[in-house]
């Protein structure tokens, strides 16, 4: 049994208290959802925290996914099960349930939370990717009230965030459009690993042209990265398999992947260009389907 | 003889058979271990224990200049910390290996891999213990460690084992077998050679229960009580005696539930050792279990030989002649478990399953600043090594030559009239009938229909691949002339006791770790006096109450003291004759057996069961003269031979194209494992077995950095098989019975670990012929596909 060094626990019973417990201990206090990535480390003695302020007694007031004309919301303390369960997410981004199948295993997605996902920025990590891909922003709460910061602000490096001292990440929100779709592909070693390597895709249509589109990848360099590059080549195009290969050939050479267990930077390479290849045709492929 | 058995009965169907004897019966250890009531060395709890942590070395090789363990010492809950230097002063900070090496319980001079034992702290909580390695302050000399296996004899490398008298390189043994000029002219001879560099990578058991022990001292009585995670109770409380000084009598070493072994719970690791002094210098019972990271890092690996083989042929595909050159890590220490006359195990035997003229073995066995071990996950004493290699080598030969790879092997089996049959390199193969398993294994995978199946595949351009592999094991050490572990000659006692109401308990040597002991060795015993294993109690795994013997691990349960069961309860069952005779007042010659009861021959009706007899055996009255009361027996079972099973094994993958991720899709396997006791056991340690299997070719690997850490310190790095990564296993048997076993079985646990990674890999290096591939090295990951479909297959280490 791995141990953790000694710490304090606290359970919040609000946003507020949770920010207030936070403003008064300071760093040496984390939040604590899940607990899928914190605890572990905590175990591992990789990371030693005075106090533990669990949030989960928030899970009533932030586990919403709400609906609305133009946007979802999503509360910070949702469920991976919940978002890969949620048929109405699933209408509008089928590339959630295709992330969520694939990340860890029941057991972790029954506890795991879309904010703890954010949060933890490991640059492997899916939700984030998901995220990126489909341009989400992301909700902070301090003393002082919200702030909304786009998912290129909010990652600013390996397990770093722009969620500063005595501030909450609590929603994260998307942008609804019509006559789109989205996928993820990924890469594991096994069920339930890290991905190698893994690409989103979102893709919206009008008419036969393709109005918008975003890639978004994991695993690749220390943050997970759209690419606005492929946006742009996409963006007018009809869809066809020479694109998807061109946006995977944008992907591949704009990546920063290395070398380790996991896999050598080549492949890594040429996996960012084949699932890139593989997440839009899948979504486009989605949309035809729905249309 | 080759039976096919209706395999229609699944599930809880089995238990209504209920056999008096051999056949498929659910697992009697099931209800105590399914419901969470298995009492596991973690479950222990004695009054007054205390709990030992145990600090590591950080680096894989550096001098201890300073331990300073003042800071530890005025923790509030520590009540003893203990560095190297104090166990030096008692005479203790170095053990003896199983192979005639010795380690250090705690690091004296220098730390030699990642992880090693530094010192111990004991307090009153598992926490305690924990935070107060922090405050122990350990100043040490980086030394350039010894990590590239391939560099470890160059001179200008630095020399690990300085505590060797006169030890000026990193040599640990030669080894040779075979004939190395009677090889090397078949060479010369033939058509075709093929070579290749063939690697097994270092991987890990990984039981689900890590390593630990309970020691409780008990000064007053001077006797010493160790729970611990043993495979091999007997022979380790042999070695605590020597190694300690305590007297063997009073020394009781008690092995309870043991979550998995498979090697790695042969050892006698330090942690144990520490327990030891703990409790003898605190007076106190100690419990020590390691974590899941000391468990990977520290404790018995497996494999690590880089090898190159050699295959002679003639052009239509008749093997002439074996040759390889092993280069084997053995790590810092010579840990290796392994019958002392056998340094390299049983590789021997890497020959496997075929009629050839020739063969030589060379090995160089090295030491690196990695932690010791090399026998262990299943292998049977490096039969996994030998069958990985020759199993690797013939299809490098069919892919020269353009032949099916299962036609080769056809071509070159031993045929059933060779048996016995002695190999080149000295094996005596007690019996076999290849040719049967083969056929059996491509009937049931429809290989033909396979076949045409991958070539439409190919056309399109789909990777589709079909890897077949035969082994033949060497399991049951083994004779006592020729086997022993540190002088423990490897026979297995058993001792039968029945009660006065017919109700019987056997007592063994060999200790389950999951293997399903209770039940097969009832089950053994059943069948030969006639008692139902319900009515037959298994004892095991405590050295006070079980006869000596070496223990479980080499597939050696069945094969040894599985024999001594059957004898035992023969010899009961003649005794039970005599009373009978008395009973029903005729002469033992006019008795007949029937399993459960003496009948007089030709008249059924006057017959005594084997309960009546052993009330009589208890009870009043007269028993025939010279025969002493009561109804038991003990033996000692010294085996003739090795028991030599066998199977086929045929594996289809899918490789997709674009990510190069292999998916397992079917998977056969026929075994032939001799007479089969409890199928349904047999069918379970295959499919375990089948999934170490696939593990190792695809995913498992203890892989180790340029300064030497340890990258596989976790289960998030090191990968284990899951079962979305298995397929529905397709098993299927022969029987050729062990003409020397007295019940005609082989040993079975290990057969689907050393046969399946060949077969996994064979698959995928098919899938990959398109490529020009001829050889990939395990692990298989993705990644490592995709280089090899880049024409840059590399060597994992």
């Amino acid at each position: 049994m791995q141990v953790p060094a000694p710490f304090e626990y606290e359970r919040a019973t609000s946003v507020d208290q949770a920010i207030g417990l936070l403003d008064r201990l300071g760093d040496t206090a984390r939040l604590v959802a899940g607990g899928h990535s914190l605890l572990p480390m905590m175990k591992l003695r990789l990371a030693n925290f005075e106090y533990l302020i669990d949030i989960n007694d928030l899970s009533d007031v932030l586990g919403y996914i709400t609906v609305e004309p133009t946007q979802i919301r999503i509360g910070a303390m949702a469920r991976h099960r919940e978002l890969l369960e949620s048929a109405e997410l699933g209408r509008a981004f089928p590339i959630f349930a295709d992330a969520e199948k694939v990340i860890a295993d029941p057991v972790v997605r029954n506890r795991g939370t879309l904010g703890g996902s954010l949060c933890q920025a490991d640059p492997s990590e899916d939700l984030s990717a998901v995220c990126t891909t489909l341009n989400a922003s992301c909700v902070i709460r301090g003393r002082d009230g919200d702030r909304v910061v786009t998912m290129e602000e909010f990652h600013r490096g390996p397990y770093e965030t722009a969620v500063g001292d005595a501030e909450m990440l609590t929603e994260v929100r998307f942008p609804l459009r019509p006559n789109g779709a989205s996928a993820y592909e990924k890469v594991e070693r096994r069920a339930g690993d890290w991905a190698v390597v893994s690409s989103g895709a979102a893709v919206w249509l009008d008419g036969d042209v393709i109005a918008d589109a975003r890639v978004g990848l994991a695993a690749v360099g220390p943050n997970t990265a759209g690419l606005p590059e492929i946006s742009a080549m996409l963006t007018g195009q009809r869809p066809s398999e020479e694109l998807y290969e061109q946006a995977g050939i944008i992907a591949a050479r704009s990546c920063n992947p290395v070398t380790d267990m996991r896999g050598s930077e080549e492949y890594k390479r040429h996996l960012a260009k084949e699932l890139t290849r593989r997440a839009l045709r899948r979504s486009v492929n989605r949309i035809n389907e729905g249309s | 003889m080759t039976a096919v058995e209706d395999r229609k009965v699944t599930g809880f169907e089995d238990n209504d058979r209920k056999p008096v004897g051999h056949g498929r019966m659910l697992r009697k250890e099931d209800p105590r271990l399914i419901r969470g009531k298995g009492r596991f060395v973690d479950d222990l709890q004695l009054n007054g224990m205390l709990h030992l942590a145990i600090l590591r070395s950080p680096m894989a090789h550096g001098r201890v200049v300073n331990v300073d363990i003042s800071a530890a010492q005025a923790h509030p809950k520590v009540k003893l910390v203990v560095t190297g230097a104090m166990l030096a002063e008692k005479g203790l900070a170095w053990m003896p290996t199983l192979s005639n090496d010795v380690q250090a319980v705690l690091a004296t001079d220098k730390v030699r891999f990642q992880g090693q034992e530094v010192a111990f702290v004991v307090a009153e909580d598992r926490y305690s213990a924990r935070d107060a390695l922090e405050l122990i302050d350990v100043e040490y000399e980086q030394l350039e460690p010894v990590v590239d296996v391939r560099r470890a004899l160059d001179p200008s490398s630095p020399v690990i084992r300085t505590d060797l008298d006169g030890k000026t390189d990193n040599h640990c043994f030669d080894w040779q077998t075979g004939d190395e000029a009677a090889t090397d002219a078949v060479f010369a001879a033939a058509d075709v050679i093929v070579t290749e560099d063939i690697v097994y990578p270092r991987v890990h058991p990984a039981p689900m229960e890590t390593c630990g022990a309970v020691a409780d001292y008990d000064a007053v009585e001077g006797r010493l009580t160790l729970w611990s995670t043993t495979q091999a109770p007997h022979a380790h409380r042999t070695l605590y005696a020597i190694v300690a000084g305590l007297p063997e009598h009073k020394i009781r070493v008690i092995s309870p539930d043991i979550g998995g072994g498979f090697g790695n719970k042969v050892p006698i690791y330090p942690g144990y050792v520490c327990a030891i002094v703990g409790s003898l210098l605190t007076g106190r019972p100690v419990k020590w279990v390691e974590d899941r990271s000391e468990n990977l890092t520290s404790t018995g690996f497996a494999r690590d030989y880089i090898m190159r083989g050699e295959i002679a042929a003639t052009k239509d595909g008749k093997i002439l002649a074996i040759r390889t050159n092993v280069l084997a890590d053995h790590g810092a220490f010579n840990g290796t478990a392994a019958p002392v006359k056998y340094p390299a195990g049983f590789f021997g035997v890497f020959t496997g399953s075929y009629d050839i003229e020739a063969a030589y073995c060379s090995m160089t066995a090295v030491y690196t600043n990695k932690a010791p071990g090399g026998v262990a996950y299943a292998c049977s004493f490096r039969i996994t090594e030998a069958v990985y290699l020759i199993e690797r080598l013939v299809d490098c030969l069919a892919y020269d030559l353009k032949m099916d790879s299962a036609e080769l092997r056809l071509k070159n089996l031993l045929r059933p009239e060779q048996f016995p049959y002695t190999s080149k390199t000295g094996w005596i193969y007690d019996s076999g009938n290849y040719e049967p398993t083969m056929r059996e294994a491509m009937r049931i995978a429809g290989y033909d229909e396979l076949r045409r199946e991958q070539a439409e595949k190919r056309q399109r351009g789909e990777l589709m691949g079909i890897g077949v592999a035969f082994f033949t094991e060497a399991v049951g050490a083994g004779p006592r002339k020729d086997m022993d572990i540190l002088g423990l000659g490897m026979a297995d006692g058993c001792e039968l006791r029945i009660h006065p109401t017919g109700k019987a308990v056997v007592r063994l040597s060999v200790q389950s770790q999951g293997q399903g002991h209770e039940t097969t060795f009832a089950q053994i015993v059943a069948e030969e006096i006639g008692i139902p294993p319900a009515d037959i109690d298994v004892v095991h795994g405590d050295t006070d109450n079980t006869p000596f013997g070496l223990g479980t691990y080499g597939s050696r349960s069945t094969p040894v003291s599985g024999a001594a069961a059957a004898l035992v309860a023969r010899k009961v069952r003649e005794k039970a004759r005599i009373i009978a005779s008395g009973m029903l007042e005729v002469s033992v010659a006019d008795l007949d057996w029937d399993k459960g009861s003496f009948h007089v021959k030709g008249d059924l009706t006057k017959s005594v069961t084997i309960q009546d007899i052993a009330m009589k055996a208890h009870g009043a009255g007269d028993l025939p003269d010279g025969v002493e009361g009561g109804l038991e027996a003990q033996i000692c079972y010294n085996p003739e031979n090795l028991t030599y099973p066998h199977g086929a094994y045929i594996c289809v993958v899918d490789v997709d194209p674009g990510t190069a991720q292999v998916s397992v899709r079917r998977f056969i396997a026929v075994d032939d494992c001799g007479t089969r006791i409890n199928p349904m056991i047999i069918e379970g340690q295959i499919h375990g077995g089948l999934t170490d299997g696939v593990g190792m070719a695809l995913m498992e690997i203890i892989a180790f950095d340029e300064d030497g850490n340890c990258l596989g310190g976790s289960l998030m790095d090191y990968l284990i098989p899951t079962a979305l990564e298995v397929p529905d296993w397709e098993t299927g048997f022969t029987v050729t019975p062990s003409p020397h076993h007295p019940i005609g079985a082989k040993g079975v646990g290990e057969s689907a670990t050393v046969g399946s990674p060949p077969a996994v890999v064979n698959a995928i290096v098919d899938a990959l012929k398109p490529f020009g591939v001829r050889h990939a090295d395990m692990p298989l990951t993705p990644s490592r596909v995709w280089d090899a479909m880049q024409g840059n297959a590399r060597p994992p280490v």
